[in-house]
């Protein structure tokens, strides 16, 4: 393939992952920015959501759509009201101490994973996507008469991938509108700028924390619905998503909503390029010793605050 | 710490425990009517579940006739299945459960090529018999140990040297290869570019994937314009998404394309965006859909493991099996039948005897025992030799197009395990 069908190639896969990885990453940056806990399990909502879809998909009668659209609804709602339970009863026990909070969600990811490995069993099982045609993209060079269009050979995306990266983008607008137009946000910023302060001025913190950790595995969740019919729901599948979330949002700053979604397209888009020209494994190796040159120079990440 | 002293609460315990053992149990003074325990190494989890779920119905199946017909020497035959994740360090440590824990007589079933090549250097420790269901080309290579043997399936090195004319004949002289990035892939890679180059086909570009891989698009750019044909084996828990992805690259205008049915093991062929298959070309180990002339030896075995004339399980229209792998396990399991009758074997000091009497073999012909079909066992490279298969997808079903030799695969021994010792 020539470089410059190639390179855009890249450019839209590496779209797609970094769409995916962006809803992760916000959802373990915001669990991180206003409860200060760092949630290991997040990897395993991801994954929940993915097989949530997979069940909606075998339940609801009628088209894949259907079912798909039901899931995009009702997984994230199960995974996250799942994610305030295990807030309830397990972080707010140990009064979100941070290093008894890193055990225990360890003890969270192994728990929901073996779960589903008893339940729902080894194998991968796909999702069908409610749309997806092949768009094969045109390339312009210069011929004999000018400039021509042509179609190169493998130059296409699909139409589900496409609706992937704008589904993401419409909700991480709307994360950002509910942070910063709704009342909600504006409790959720309080908590995060000085806890004894929020409580002191009658912010129920408790509560906030429990729908923050239920808000941030539904986004993790409703990631895993949009990328389950690209890829399949498997009980192991939340490694990846959560490595790249964590360099994603140490990259970006713990708690910075816009640094984390620019992390997000930065390596979600590099990984395309990086893996698309040399290997997928250089990728990773260089997404890593970013995060180590990040932690030396920067340790607050590119835009974050230092903590007072 | 509490008194260790009899109660009488305690010893009517200890009595209603006694009386649940099994009847077997109390013929344990007679050795010879105790089970036989075989080790089963199974994939349960990991990436190789779905080869593992087969794997352990088709030896289900083995065992439940075997037993049916009298057990082996007289004595019934137990399973003792322990998970290896798919992972090679657990594969050796389930080994030590087998001869340390369980008092297994041997152990049998390993498929992935990586978990063979770590767990078979303990089985040697252990003097633990090891049959591996794998393919790989790693026991006849000579890397592994006289205690490793794979008497019921071809293994890679023989399919690629029996296909590759095909290829060079019907589909296409500038080839490009897309493998899973370990040992087995490995195997392909290097067997598959000797045998086509040695035919005036020229291999244009490798692709290795690692296995755990789960987005493919990225790597298809890679493919030459000039391709002809397309080589794919894909294994692990996404191959739908390879096949799929692969079929969204090349759109309308795709070269010819030559795969492994390792890429689609498990997989529907009627499966969303898998259309563009129609007409391409797989290898099979046996073929998944029942031919028009099928054998009886075919129809019996398909019905005992319980699978339709489409290759999916009776019960469940979508659990479609690895067909051209499992036979393997149930022919495995006959072939030790065999050897352990004809070594009179007794218990595990009469293991070297069980080995030199799979080693004598050589000629196995088709039967129900053997239903992919006669095969040749060489002793020196504890290898076995049968016939290969190759289908076109025709209205969505795999129609076996040409039967390849077993003198196609042979090639010359690397290796004589028969002149280490025990």
């Amino acid at each position: 393939m020539e470089f410059g069908p190639h390179l855009l190639l890249a450019v839209l896969e590496g779209a797609v992952t970094a769409a995916v990885l962006s809803l992760t990453a916000v959802g373990l940056s915001l669990v991180f920015g206003v409860m200060r806990v760092v949630n290991i399990a997040h990897g395993e909502f991801f994954m929940l959501g993915a097989v949530f879809a997979w069940l909606m998909a075998q339940w609801v009668p009628g088209s894949a759509a259907l079912g798909f659209f039901a899931a995009l609804v009702i997984a994230p709602l199960l995974v996250g009201g799942l994610a305030a339970l295990a807030d309830l009863t397990i972080l707010k026990r140990i009064e979100y101490d941070p290093e008894r909070t890193i055990v225990a969600t360890i003890g969270l990811l192994y728990i929901i994973q073996q779960v589903t490995l008893m339940t729902y069993g080894p194998d991968a099982r796909a999702v069908e996507a409610p749309f997806n045609q092949r768009l094969a993209l045109p390339w312009v060079e210069w011929g004999e008469t000018g400039l021509e269009f042509y179609y190169p050979w493998g130059l296409s995306i699909t139409t589900y991938k496409l609706a992937v990266i704008g589904a993401a983008g419409v909700i991480l607008m709307g994360v950002w509108l509910m942070m910063t137009r709704t009342r909600l946000g504006l409790v959720m910023r309080a908590t995060q700028a000085d806890r004894e302060m929020a409580t002191a001025f009658g912010i129920p913190v408790e509560r906030v924390y429990a729908v923050v950790f239920g808000l941030g595995a539904g986004l993790a969740a409703l990631a895993a619905v949009l990328i389950v019919p690209i890829q399949q729901a498997h009980y192991l599948m939340g490694a990846d998503p959560l490595l790249l979330s964590f360099i994603v949002v140490i990259i970006g700053g713990l708690g910075s909503l816009p640094g984390t979604i620019l992390a997000a397209a930065f390596i979600g888009i590099s990984d395309g390029i990086i893996s698309v020209f040399f290997s997928p494994t250089l990728a990773k190796i260089l997404a890593t010793l970013l995060v180590g040159l990040v932690l030396v120079f920067r340790p607050q990440g590119l835009f974050g605050t230092r903590p007072a | 710490m509490a008194k260790s002293e009899i109660t009488r609460r305690g010893a009517l315990q200890g009595l209603a425990g006694a009386t649940t053992i099994p009847l077997w149990a109390r013929y344990a003074q007679a050795q010879s009517s105790e089970p036989l325990k075989l080790g089963f190494q199974v994939h349960r989890t990991g990436i190789g579940s779905a080869y593992g779920r087969w794997y352990d119905r088709t030896t289900q199946a083995a065992v439940k006739l075997i037993n049916e017909g009298g057990g082996i020497n007289g004595r019934p035959v137990e399973i003792i299945a322990e998970d290896d994740g798919t992972d090679p360090k657990r594969g050796a440590e389930v080994l030590e459960k087998f001869a340390n824990q369980h008092g297994c007589d041997l152990g049998f079933g390993t498929l992935f090529s990586h978990v063979v090549i770590g767990s078979a250097p303990r089985a040697g420790e252990l003097k633990l018999p090891y049959f591996v269901v794998s393919e790989g080309h790693h026991v006849a290579s000579g890397m592994l140990n006289r205690y490793t043997l794979q008497p019921g399936i071809t293994d890679v090195k023989s399919q690629v040297i029996a296909m590759a004319p095909f290829v060079a004949d019907n589909l296409g002289k500038k080839v490009t290869m897309i493998f899973p990035d370990f040992a087995f892939g490995h195997n392909h890679l290097d067997f598959f570019t000797e045998s086509i180059e040695a035919q005036g086909v020229e291999v244009l570009e490798k692709i290795a994937i690692p296995p755990a891989e789960t987005s493919f698009t990225k790597y298809f750019p890679r493919i030459p314009r000039d391709t002809e044909v397309v080589y794919h084996v894909m294994v692990g828990p996404a191959v739908l998404t390879f096949v799929k992805e692969l079929g969204e690259f090349f759109g309308p205008s795709s070269p010819e394309i030559f795969g492994f049915i390792d890429s689609l093991e498990a997989v529907d062929l009627a499966s969303p965006g898998l259309e563009f298959l129609e007409g391409t070309y797989f290898w099979e180990g046996m073929p998944r859909y029942a031919q028009a002339d099928q054998s009886e030896h075919d129809t019996f075995y398909r019905a005992a493991v319980g699978v339709d004339d489409n290759g999916a399980s009776l019960s469940d229209p979508a659990d479609v099996s690895t067909y051209a792998h499992m036979f393997g396990c149930w022919e495995t399991l006959y072939i030790i039948k065999d050897a352990m009758e004809a070594s009179g074997y007794q218990g595990p000091a009469d293991r070297p005897a069980l080995i030199e009497a799979v080693e004598a073999m050589t000629e196995i012909p088709e039967s129900r025992e053997h239903p992919q079909g006669d095969k040749l066992f060489n002793g020196k490279t504890h290898q076995v030799f049968g016939h290969q298969f190759i289908s076109k997808v025709e209205d969505g079903r795999m129609v076996k197009l040409h039967t390849t030799s077993i003198e196609d695969g042979l090639y010359e021994d690397e290796v004589d395990y028969t002149a280490q010792s025990f």
